[in-house]
C-alpha cells in the first residue's frame, strides 16, 4: 500500500533505509529541521544544515521513487539559545521560499523553558504572517502533556493563523484530544519505546476516528524505525480494518494536510482521495 | 460499560489476538520490579520513578475504561509553569515532585 511519512529525519538514515522505505511503499517523505544529537554552534552551520535538507537530501530520495519535501525552523532542543533562535529567524523568510519547503517546523518547546517559548512564539508569528503550514513537535515524556498545553496557548493568540494549516505532532492518548477538539491536525509517531506503539496508535484511531489524524515513523539518528508506518499498517490489517480506512490515514490525510501548500504536489499516478465513511 | 467498541474485532477475539504478548509485557514488569529489589528493595520506595510505577501497577488494577489516560497524567508533570531556565536537555519519564519545591 502507498503511504506518505510526514515525519522522517533521513539524514540521519542510510539509503539502505530509503530503499526499505520505498520497498514497503512509500512515496513521499516530508522532513522537519530538527536538533542533529549535539548544538551547533553557528547559524552558518545551521544554514548548512538546512542546505542539506533542501537541496541534497530530496536527490537522495530521487533514486529510490521517493518525494522528499522539508520544514524549517529553530529546533525545539536548541531552541532556549535566544541569540542563535534569532540569528536564524532573521534567515528563515528567504529559506522557506526554497523549493520543496513546505512550511516552518519542527518547532515548539522540549523542557518548556521561557526562552523556548520566545522562539516558539516568535515563529508561530512569523508563519501567520506568512500564511505557512506549521509542523508542531510536543515534548516528550513527563513534558508532553504541559508542553501540549502552553503550546496550543500560544497559537490561540495567533487566531490568523487557521487550524487546519497546523499539524501539532507527538500527539499521546494524554493530548490527542485538546488537539482535535481546538481544531488541529494531530500527529501519531510510532516509536519503539518512548512514545507511541502501533497498537497504541491504533487504539486512537479507533477511539478518535481517522479524521485529521497523521501516522508517521519519526525516524531519526535514536532507536527509531524508518518503516514503522508499514507496520501500522499491518497492526491495521490485524485488526481487521478496511485497506480503505488504512490507506485513508496513511495517503489521503497526509495528501489533504499537505496539499495546503501550493509545493506539495500529489504523488503521480494516484487518485484523488475519496472520503471514507463521512 | 461506558467506553463504546469500535474495533471490528470482539472482545474475545482481541484477548485471542493479543494475550500471549500482553502475558510477556506482564511477566516483564513483575521481572523489572523483582531485580530491582533484589538489588536494594529501599531504592523501589525512595525513587521518585519507581514511587510512580507503583502507583501506576495500581492503577492497572481499576475497573475503569480510562487506564491508560490516567496512568499517563500520574506519569505527567502537573505544573505547566515555564522553567526559567533550561535544567537539562531532555524528560526522564517521570515527573519528581521535588522539582516543585525547588520552582516555587
Ligand atoms: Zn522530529
Amino acid at each position: 500500500m502507498n503511504y506518505i511519512d510526514h515525519h522522517a529525519h533521513m539524514v540521519s538514515r542510510t539509503t539502505d533505509d530509503y530503499a526499505h522505505m520505498a520497498l514497503t511503499g512509500c512515496v513521499a517523505v516530508t522532513e522537519p529541521a530538527f536538533w542533529a544529537g549535539w548544538d551547533r554552534s553557528t547559524v552558518e552551520g545551521m544554514e548548512d544544515y538546512f542546505r542539506q535538507l533542501v537541496d541534497f537530501e530530496p536527490k537522495r530520495a530521487a533514486q529510490y521513487g521517493i518525494r522528499h519535501y522539508a520544514w524549517l525552523g529553530m529546533n525545539p532542543k536548541e531552541s532556549d539559545n535566544r541569540e542563535l533562535s534569532r540569528q536564524v529567524l532573521a534567515r528563515l523568510p528567504k529559506l522557506l521560499d526554497g523549493p520543496g519547503v513546505l512550511g516552518v517546523g519542527e518547532i515548539g518547546m522540549n523542557r518548556v523553558t521561557r526562552n523556548e517559548i520566545a522562539t516558539y512564539t516568535d515563529q508561530i508569528a512569523l508563519a501567520a504572517e506568512r500564511r505557512d503550514l506549521v509542523l508542531i513537535h510536543t515534548p516528550h515524556l513527563e513534558d508532553k502533556h504541559k508542553g501540549t498545553r502552553v503550546t496550543i496557548d500560544v497559537l490561540e493568540r495567533y487566531p490568523s493563523l487557521p487550524r487546519g494549516r497546523v499539524l501539532v505532532d507527538h500527539a499521546e492518548e494524554h493530548t490527542i484530544e485538546m488537539i482535535l477538539d481546538h481544531g488541529f491536525w494531530a500527529g501519531l509517531t510510532l516509536y519503539p519505546q518512548t512514545k507511541v506503539s502501533a497498537q497504541r496508535a491504533v487504539d486512537m484511531i479507533e477511539r478518535f476516528g481517522p479524521d485529521r489524524i497523521l501516522v508517521a515513523g519519526a525516524c531519526d539518528w535514536g532507536p527509531s524505525e524508518p518503516v514503522a508506518v508499514p507496520k501500522f499498517i499491518m497492526e491495521m490489517r490485524r485488526r481487521k480494518h478496511s485497506d480503505a480506512l488504512i490507506h485513508e490515514i496513511v495517503f489521503d490525510n497526509p495528501v489533504r494536510f499537505l496539499s495546503q501548500s501550493p509545493k506539495f504536489q500529489r504523488p503521480a499516478g494516484t487518485p484523488e482521495p475519496a472520503r471514507v465513511g463521512s | 460499560m461506558t467506553a463504546r467498541p469500535t474495533s471490528p474485532l470482539t472482545a474475545t477475539q482481541l484477548v485471542d489476538e493479543y494475550f500471549i504478548e500482553n502475558r510477556n509485557r506482564l511477566l516483564e514488569i513483575a521481572a523489572f520490579l523483582d531485580r530491582i529489589d533484589r538489588a536494594d528493595p529501599s531504592v523501589a520506595a525512595d525513587d521518585f520513578r519507581m514511587r510512580v510505577f507503583a502507583e501506576a501497577v495500581t492503577a492497572l488494577t481499576a475497573a475503569a475504561p480510562e487506564r491508560l489516560a490516567h496512568i499517563q497524567m500520574l506519569l505527567s508533570d502537573p505544573d505547566a509553569t515555564p522553567l526559567e531556565a533550561l535544567d537539562r536537555k531532555g524528560a526522564v519519564g517521570a515527573y519528581d515532585p521535588s522539582l516543585r519545591e525547588s520552582r516555587s
